[in-house]
C-alpha cells in the first residue's frame, strides 16, 4: 500500500541524486510500470464483496500533537481512480520514450511526473482530511513546472493562471476542512462519512460545503471558475495535458464524492441546486465555446468543461444513480480525454500546430491511422452508447430526472433538459471539427507551414503502445459498465444511506 | 389472444446462439478495421461472408421458432448483466419473437444482397475494404437494435446505426458535401435520441425496469398522462431515425453517401427503426390515445410532405429519398392505429424493404452506367440499353404505386382501408398521397428510362455486371410476390399476433371497397398526368423555374430554412456570446487580479531568477494562507 507512494517517490529521489545515463524516459517508464503493477495487484486482491469498506488500510500517527494521522486506504470509489492514475502515468512515460518535448531537460520532466504521480495517487488514497489536502497541494507544484517549462508559447501566463486559481481554491478548501475539524473534532474521513453530518449544525455544514465545494469546483472545473483550464491545457505539453485532463480534474469531483457530500449531507442538500445550475451552465457553455474554437487543444479543453459539467450534475442530484454516474464519468473522461490529448499531441508533433485553419483537411486520406483514432476518440467523447463516455452522461441525466428527496424536481427536470441540449451540442462541435479536419482532400505540398511537408509519419509504435490500452478500456467499459459500477455502487449506497 | 403472449426464458438450440447474428458481422467489422491494408484483397469477401452467415443463423432461428406453438414464440436469451443490481439493475438479453425475427430476416437478407451488389458497385474504390467494414458494423448495430430485450439495448443499437450511417454517408471523405450531410444526419438524429432517452428515463422511473417483458405487460397500470409522455418522447426518437416531420431534413442530404448505403440504411432498414419502436411499444400507445393520434398525424403529414418533395426533385436519389419518407409515413400511420395496423405497418415495411432497395440499387446501376450522373434530366431512353435494370426497376415502380396484385398494392391498400375505418379524414389524405406517389414515381420512371436520350456527350450507358444485376433480380421477386404472400389469408397478422396482439376484428380484404377503388383511380390519374408531362412530351434538359409550389417542393418545404432560422442562427449567436464572456468577463477579472499580483512579484524578479522564484512564491503563499486559516478557524 505504502509502496504505491514510495516507489515513484524513491524513483524521483534517486534521479535527483544520481543523474545517470540519458535514458530517463525508460527509467520513468520502469518506475511507473512497477507502480502500475502494484496498482493492478491491489485491484486483483481487492475484496469486491466488501467494496464499501476501505481495504489495505495504513493508519499511523503522523503529527500526534495536531491529531494528524497518516491514514490511507482503498475502497470502491478510489480503486478505479488509483488504477487510472497509475495507468495514465505509465502511458505518458511510454509516450515520452520516443516523443520528447522540444525543450529537452528530460530528467527534470521525469522527476516532475513522478512527484506528480505521488501527489495524485496520495489524494485518492488519503483517508485523513489534512493528508488529503497535503497531497492535493503536492500536485500543484510539479504541474506548475510541467506547464511553465515544457509548455507552448504562452506557457508562463498559463502556468501563473493555473497556480493562482488553484491556490485560491485550495485556501477555501483548507478553510472548509478546518471548519469541519473544528466542529466534528476529527479528521478521519471514514468516521466523518459514517457520522453523516451528525454533530455538525446546518449552518456550519452549509458554510463548510460552500468553502470546500468552491475549492474543489476550481479544480473540477466548474463554470465559471474554468478559465484557467483552456489556457493550461493549450500550453501544456502532451503528457501534461493528458495528466491534467485525465487525473487532475478528477481530484475535484472525487473530493465532492468523498468528502463534501457524505460528510456534509445537509450542506449538500442546501447547495445542490446551485451546484446543478452551475453544472448545466458549464455543459452548455463549454459546448458553445467549443463550437467557436479554432484550436484543437483548446477545443478539447473546453469539451472537458462540458463533460465535467455532467459529472457535477450527477453529484448534484445526490442520488445513487447520479453519484455512480459521476464516478463513472470521471473514469470515462480520464480515458477518452487522455486519448484525445495524446492524439492532439501527435497532430501537433506532425503538423507543428493545432490551429484548425492551419491544419487543413483530409487527415483520413493523409494519415489514416491517426485520423481514425481521432475519429474514435471524438465519437467516444460525444457519448456514443457502447463506448465508455455514454454511461456517465446518460446516468447523470437519469439522476437529474429523479433527484433525491428534498430537491426540487421541476428544477432538476430543467437541468436535465438543458443537459440534453448539451449532448446535442457536444455532437455538433465534435463532428464539426471532424468534418473539417479529417474529411476533404489533403492539400498538395506542405501543410500548416510545417517544414516536414508531405512525408508525415502515421502513428508510431510507441504511440500505438501508449494509446491502445485507452481504446481497449473505452470499449470494455462501454460494453460492460457493470465492471466499474459494481465497485462504486456499494460505496455510494453507504454514503447516501440508501442501504 | 388479443394481447401479446408471455415471454419465456430460453437456452440452448440455435436460438441460444442467436447472438451470433450480431457477433459475426461485428467480428467482420473489427477484422477489416484493425487489419488495415493487409485485408484489402479479400476484405469485401469477408464482409459478404459475415453478412451471409448471419442470415443463415437467422433462417435457422426462424424455423426453430416456428417449431414452438404460437403462444411460446417469444423467447428471451439472457446474455450478461449490463448494469449491477442495487441501484440500477439491467440485464442484457435478446428477445426472439415474430416481430424481431421478421426484422432480422429483412436486415440480413436484404443486407446480404446489398453487400454482394457492393462488390461490383465499389469495385474501383481504393477504400472498398473500409466500406465493407462499415456495412458490417451497421448490420451488427441494426440487429442489436431489433433483438435487444430492453430499451437500453435498443438505444445502444439505435445510436450504433447512427454512427454507421454517419461513417457511410461521409464515406467519400473528399466531398465536402458528404461531410456536411453526415454531420447533419448525426446531429438531427441526436435531437431525436434525446427524446428516446427521455422516454427511457420515464419508463425506468415508472416501472423500475426497462425490459420489454415487464414494462409492456404492466403498461396498462400506469397513468394515462405518464403513458402519453412516454409515447410522445419515444415518437420524437422515432421521428429522428425515420426522417418523419419535424426531423426529416437530414434524409435528403444523406443521399450523398454511396448508393448501396442509401438502399440499405436510408431505405430498407435503418430508417424503419422508428416504426419498429412504435410497434414494439404498442401497449404504451394503446394506453395513451393522444400519443397514438399524434403518431398517425405525423405519419400522414410526412407521407404527404415526402410525396410532394418527390414530385419536384430532378436528382434521382433525392426523389427516391422523398418517396422513402413518404412510405415510412404510411407505416407510421398504420403503427399509430394500434393492433389493426401493426401487421400492415410491418408488412409494408418488409415489402418496401424489397421494392425500395431494388429501386435504389437500380438507380445505382443507372449511375454506374452514366458516369455517376444523378440528374434525371440527363437520362431518358435508357430502357433498351439496360434491360435488366429497367425490368427490375419497373417492377419496383409498379409495386410502390400499388399496381394491382404486386406487393405495394396489398400492404398499402391494407393501411388505407384500416385508416378509413379509424378516421376518414386521415384515410382520404392517405388516398391523396397514393395519387401523388403514382405521379412522382411515374415521372421518375419515365424521365429515366423512356423518352428521348438527353445524355451527356461522354455517356456510354451499359448494363451492369452480374454481381450487381442478380441482387436486383432477387429483390424484385420480393417486390412482386412479398405483399400477396404476407397479406393473403391474414398470414402475417396471425404470425405477428403473439408479439403484438391481435386486433378485435380481423380485417377482411375487400378488393372493391370504396377506398380501394378510389385509390386505384387517383393513382391512375397520377400516372396518366406524369405520362402526359414526362413520357409523351419532351423533358427540358434544364429545369424550368416553376411555380411557387414547385420551388416550395424543390426546397424540401423550406425545412432547412426553418431549422436555420430557429436553431442555427441563435446557436451561432450564443456561441459568440460565450467566447466574448470567457475572454472579457471571467478572464478579464482574473487577469486583472493576476496583473496585480504579477506587479508585486515583478519587484522580486530582480532578486530571484528562474523557477525557484515561482516555486518559493507559491509555497510562501500557501503557507501564509495555511497559517491565516489556522487562526481564523481555530477561533470560530
Amino acid at each position: 500500500m505504502i509502496a504505491m507512494l514510495a516507489v515513484p517517490l524513491l524513483g524521483a529521489a534517486v534521479l535527483v541524486v544520481f543523474p545517470g545515463p540519458a535514458r530517463h524516459p525508460w527509467y520513468g517508464a520502469a518506475v511507473s510500470g512497477v507502480t502500475l503493477v502494484l496498482a493492478l495487484a491491489l485491484a486483483v486482491r481487492f475484496d469486491h464483496t466488501r467494496a464499501a469498506r476501505p481495504q489495505f488500510t495504513v493508519d499511523v500517527p503522523w503529527i500526534p500533537g495536531l491529531g494528524l494521522r497518516f491514514h490511507l486506504g482503498i475502497d470502491g470509489i478510489s480503486l478505479p481512480l488509483v488504477v487510472l492514475t497509475a495507468l495514465l502515468t505509465f502511458l505518458c512515460f511510454v509516450h515520452l520514450v520516443r516523443h520528447r518535448p522540444e525543450q529537452g531537460r528530460i530528467r527534470a520532466l521525469v522527476i516532475a511526473l513522478l512527484v506528480l504521480e505521488v501527489g495524485m495517487t496520495g489524494t485518492f488514497l488519503a483517508l485523513d482530511l489534512l493528508l488529503f489536502f497535503v497531497f492535493f497541494e503536492i500536485v500543484l507544484v510539479p504541474m506548475y513546472f510541467v506547464i511553465a517549462v515544457w509548455g507552448g508559447a504562452g506557457r508562463r501566463a498559463a502556468a501563473v493562471k493555473f497556480i493562482l486559481y488553484t491556490l485560491l481554491g485550495s485556501a477555501l478548501l483548507l478553510l472548509g476542512l478546518l471548519l469541519v475539524w473544528a466542529h466534528a473534532g476529527t479528521l478521519d474521513m471514514v468516521r466523518l462519512a459514517q457520522a453523516q453530518g451528525a454533530g455538525l449544525s446546518r449552518a456550519v455544514q452549509i458554510i463548510a460545503f460552500l468553502a470546500i465545494g468552491l475549492g474543489l469546483a476550481v479544480k473540477a472545473p466548474m463554470w465559471p471558475l474554468h478559465t484557467w483550464l483552456p489556457a493550461a491545457h493549450t500550453e501544456a505539453p502532451t503528457v501534461g495535458s493528458v495528466l491534467l485532463a485525465g487525473v487532475l480534474l478528477k481530484m475535484g469531483t472525487y473530493g465532492f464524492a468523498r468528502i463534501a457530500i457524505p460528510v456534509l449531507p445537509e450542506g449538500a442538500a442546501a447547495l445542490a441546486p446551485w451546484l446543478g445550475a452551475f453544472a448545466v451552465a458549464g455543459i452548455v457553455y463549454g459546448s458553445l465555446a467549443c463550437l467557436a474554437q479554432r484550436d484543437l487543444k483548446r477545443m478539447i479543453a473546453y469539451s472537458s468543461v462540458g463533460h465535467m459539467g455532467f459529472v457535477l450534475l450527477g453529484l448534484a442530484t445526490l442520488t445513487p444513480v447520479g453519484m455512480n454516474a459521476a464516478l463513472f464519468g470521471n473514469i470515462a473522461h480520464g480515458l477518452i480525454t487522455g486519448l484525445l490529448f495524446f492524439v492532439a499531441g501527435g497532430i501537433k508533433e506532425r503538423y507543428g500546430t493545432t490551429e484548425l485553419p492551419r491544419l487543413g483537411t483530409g487527415m483520413l486520406a493523409r494519415l489514416p491511422y491517426l485520423g481514425s483514432l481521432l475519429t474514435f476518440a471524438c465519437v467516444a467523447s460525444l457519448g456514443l452508447p457502447g463506448l465508455a463516455g455514454f454511461w456517465g452522461e446518460m446516468l447523470a441525466l437519469l439522476g437529474a430526472f429523479q433527484p433525491a428527496a428534498g430537491l426540487s424536481r421541476p428544477l432538476f427536470l430543467v437541468f436535465m433538459a438543458v443537459g440534453g441540449v448539451g449532448t446535442v451540442l457536444t455532437a455538433a462541435y465534435f463532428l464539426r471539427m471532424l468534418s473539417h479536419l479529417t474529411h476533404g482532400r489533403p492539400p498538395a505540398g506542405t501543410i500548416g507551414g510545417g517544414s516536414r511537408g508531405a512525408a508525415l509519419l502515421d502513428v508510431s509504435a510507441y504511440e500505438l503502445a501508449a494509446w491502445t490500452p485507452l481504446v481497449v478500456l473505452t470499449v470494455v467499459l462501454g460494453l460492460w459498465p457493470k465492471a466499474l459500477l459494481s465497485l462504486t455502487d456499494p460505496v455510494v449506497q453507504a454514503y447516501l444511506g440508501t442501504r | 389472444m388479443e394481447t401479446a403472449a408471455e415471454i419465456v426464458q430460453h437456452s440452448g438450440g440455435v436460438i441460444g446462439l442467436s447472438w451470433l447474428t450480431i457477433a459475426l458481422p461485428l467480428l467482420g467489422a473489427a477484422i477489416l478495421l484493425l487489419g488495415g491494408r493487409r485485408t484489402d484483397r479479400w476484405g469485401h469477401l469477408l464482409g459478404v461472408a459475415m453478412s451471409l452467415a448471419s442470415f443463415v443463423v437467422a433462417v435457422i432461428v426462424f424455423f426453430e421458432l416456428l417449431g414452438f406453438g404460437a403462444d411460446e414464440r417469444r423467447r428471451v436469451v439472457e446474455l450478461y448483466d449490463f448494469l449491477p443490481g442495487g441501484t440500477l439493475d439491467v440485464k442484457m438479453g435478446l428477445l426472439l419473437d415474430p416481430l424481431s425475427i421478421s426484422f432480422v430476416l429483412l436486415i440480413t437478407g436484404v443486407g446480404s444482397l446489398i453487400h454482394i451488389y457492393s462488390i461490383g458497385y465499389m469495385a474501383h474504390d481504393p477504400n472498398r475494404r473500409r466500406f465493407f467494414a462499415y456495412l458490417n458494423l451497421f448490420v451488427a448495430a441494426m440487429l442489436l437494435l431489433v433483438l435487444a430485450d430492453n430499451y437500453l439495448g435498443l438505444y445502444v443499437g439505435w445510436e450504433g446505426v447512427g454512427l454507421a450511417s454517419y461513417l457511410l454517408i461521409g464515406f467519400w471523405q473528399h466531398k465536402p458535401s458528404a461531410a456536411a450531410a453526415a454531420k447533419k444526419a448525426f446531429i438531427v438524429n441526436r435531437v431525436g435520441d434525446m427524446g428516446l432517452a427521455l422516454g427511457i428515463f420515464v419508463i425506468f422511473t415508472t416501472f423500475g425496469t426497462i425490459a420489454y417483458g415487464p414494462v409492456l405487460a404492466n403498461a396498462s397500470q400506469a397513468s394515462q398522462g405518464t403513458l402519453t409522455l412516454i409515447g410522445l418522447a419515444l415518437l420524437l426518437g422515432a421521428c429522428g431515425k425515420s426522417a418523419q416531420l419535424p426531423l426529416q431534413s437530414w434524409l435528403l442530404d444523406a443521399m450523398e453517401g454511396p448508393t448501396p448505403v442509401s438502399a440499405l440504411i436510408h431505405a430498407a432498414t435503418m430508417v424503419t427503426a422508428g416504426v419498429y419502436l412504435v410497434v414494439r411499444s404498442g401497449p404504451i400507445y394503446i394506453g395513451a390515445p393522444t400519443a397514438a393520434l399524434v403518431v398517425t398525424i405525423v405519419g400522414v403529414a410526412t407521407l404527404l410532405a415526402g410525396a410532394i418533395i418527390g414530385t419536384a426533385k430532378d436528382d434521382i436519389k433525392k426523389a427516391l429519398a422523398g418517396s422513402t419518407m413518404s412510405q415510412i409515413g404510411y407505416m407510421m400511420l398504420a403503427a399509430g392505429l394500434g393492433p389493426v395496423g401493426y401487421a400492415f405497418a410491418i408488412a409494408h415495411l418488409i415489402a418496401h424493404g424489397f421494392f425500395k432497395a431494388s429501386m435504389f440499387l437500380g438507380a445505382g446501376s443507372v449511375m454506374h452506367a452514366m458516369n455517376d450522373e444523378v440528374d434525371m434530366r440527363k437520362f431518358g431512353g435508357l430502357a433498351p440499353k439496360m434491360r435488366i435494370t429497367w425490368a427490375t426497376f419497373g417492377l419496383g415502380y409498379l409495386a410502390i404505386i400499388g399496381f394491382p396484385l404486386l406487393s405495394g398494392y396489398w400492404t398499402k391498400d391494407g393501411i388505407i382501408e384500416a385508416t378509413m375505418e379509424h378516421s376518414p379524414i386521415l384515410g382520404w389524405l392517405a388516398v391523396i398521397g397514393a395519387g401523388i406517389t403514382g405521379f412522382y414515381m411515374s415521372r421518375l420512371f419515365f424521365m429515366t428510362f423512356h423518352g428521348k436520350p438527353r445524355w451527356e456527350k461522354d455517356a456510354h450507358p451499359h448494363e451492369s455486371p452480374a454481381v450487381m444485376t442478380w441482387p436486383l433480380i432477387l429483390l424484385s421477386i420480393g417486390s412482386v410476390f412479398g405483399g400477396a404472400f404476407l397479406i393473403m389469408g391474414n398470414r402475417f397478422m396471425e404470425f405477428l399476433a403473439p408479439a403484438v396482439g391481435r386486433p378485435k376484428e380481423l380485417p377482411h380484404f375487400a378488393p372493391f371497397s370504396v377506398a380501394g377503388v378510389a385509390t386505384l383511380a387517383v393513382v391512375a390519374v397520377g400516372v396518366a398526368y406524369a405520362w402526359l408531362k414526362y413520357g409523351r412530351a419532351e423533358v427540358p434538359a434544364v429545369a424550368p423555374r416553376g411555380s411557387f409550389l414547385t420551388v416550395f417542393a424543390r426546397r424540401d418545404l423550406y425545412g432547412d430554412a426553418i431549422n436555420e432560422a430557429l436553431f442555427m442562427r441563435p446557436g451561432q449567436w450564443l456561441t459568440r456570446l460565450a467566447v466574448f464572456f470567457d475572454n472579457r468577463g471571467v478572464d478579464g477579472l482574473v487577469n486583472g487580479l493576476a496583473a496585480l499580483i504579477g506587479g508585486t512579484s515583478g519587484r522580486l524578479r530582480r532578486v530571484q531568477t528562474g523557477f525557484v522564484r515561482s516555486y518559493a512564491m507559491s509555497i510562501f503563499l500557501g503557507a501564509a494562507l495555511l497559517v491565516g486559516a489556522w487562526f481564523v478557524v481555530g477561533n470560530l
